[in-house]
């Protein structure tokens, strides 16, 4: 019987420091080097010039502002070159007038998607699905987002992801579910039987001693 | 590149980062707040610069270089 042989790449994972790469983008060549400091979204999709992907360039670009103003950049990629690239921002502005303000990966080799595990081929052997990487000021993975050809993603979510992080990081708490900015937050549980036996005195919102919330 | 085009002239943002370098040796930060650029895109500006000849790396920041200069005026 012939064996196919493939190469299997490790995905990365949360916690993990982002896999490092140098790489040919629309604003010239960038290493992932360059964005620390700032909170980072790398996203893939799998191909210019197609319909769902154009609908969500054009909403990654309208979130943009709001990203800046939490510190974040955007950097797409494809496996598309990069003047085809060029093409497509180009033809986004001239039919729809929004502009893309963020570089985008020409990743021809595909050696970013392979370090990032971009490639389902089970979906597609040639294409990136809908990745989503958020990534820290120190480079590290935080959240992972993946969804299939068929499914735009939800812009909604992503800005909420990084308020959720951000809050989550500034003051040591965690974010229940459906989570919104100005909601309450989780207290972290407590360890011991002491620290349960005061959590309930504390003056939080209390289910029991392990599900506290309280207003920022 | 995105600062320098083939034929070794800045672009509009090469030329951005080499004013902000006139006055001095300057970090990337301080050349993003000058110019208004993402750090990122300054980052590897710098290290485009850097290459082309137009500026010159030193203790972490980066000043023209005389062909940098020369162009910039």
């Amino acid at each position: 019987m012939e064996q196919t042989k493939e190469q299997v790449n490790r995905m990365p994972r949360i916690g993990e420091p982002a896999p490092a790469f140098e790489a040919v983008t629309t604003h010239g060549k960038l290493k992932l080097e360059d964005f620390k400091g700032s909170w980072l979204i790398l996203f893939s999709h799998p191909a210019d010039f197609t319909p769902v992907c154009t609908t969500e360039f054009i909403a990654f670009s309208e979130i943009y502002p709001e990203l800046q103003k939490r510190g974040v950049e955007l950097l797409g990629l494809s496996v598309d070159s990069v003047s085809s690239h060029i093409a497509w921002v180009r033809n986004c502005q001239e039919k729809t007038g929004v502009r893309i303000p963020f570089p985008i990966i020409a990743d021809l080799n595909k050696e970013v998607a392979a370090a990032y595990g971009m490639i389902h081929p089970g979906q597609s052997r040639t294409e990136t699905v809908r990745c989503v990487f958020i990534i820290d000021p120190d480079q590290k993975i935080r959240t992972i987002l993946y969804y299939p050809l068929t499914t735009g993603r939800n812009m909604d979510e992503i800005l909420r992801i990084i308020d959720a992080l951000q809050t989550t990081d500034k003051n040591g708490v965690a974010t229940p579910a459906n989570w919104r900015p100005g909601d309450k937050v989780v207290v972290p549980p407590p360890n011991t039987q002491e620290m349960a036996d005061e959590r309930l005195k504390q003056g939080y919102e209390c289910v029991d001693w392990y599900l506290c919330k309280k207003k920022l | 590149m995105a600062c320098v085009s083939p034929d070794g002239k800045p672009t509009e943002s090469g030329t951005k980062m080499l004013r902000a370098l006139k006055a001095g040796p300057k970090s990337p930060e301080e050349v993003a707040r000058e110019t208004g650029l993402p750090l990122f895109r300054v980052r590897s500006g710098l290290r485009e610069l850097t290459q082309a000849g137009l500026a010159v790396e030193k203790d972490s920041k980066h000043e023209l270089a005389e062909q940098g200069a020369k162009l910039i005026g």
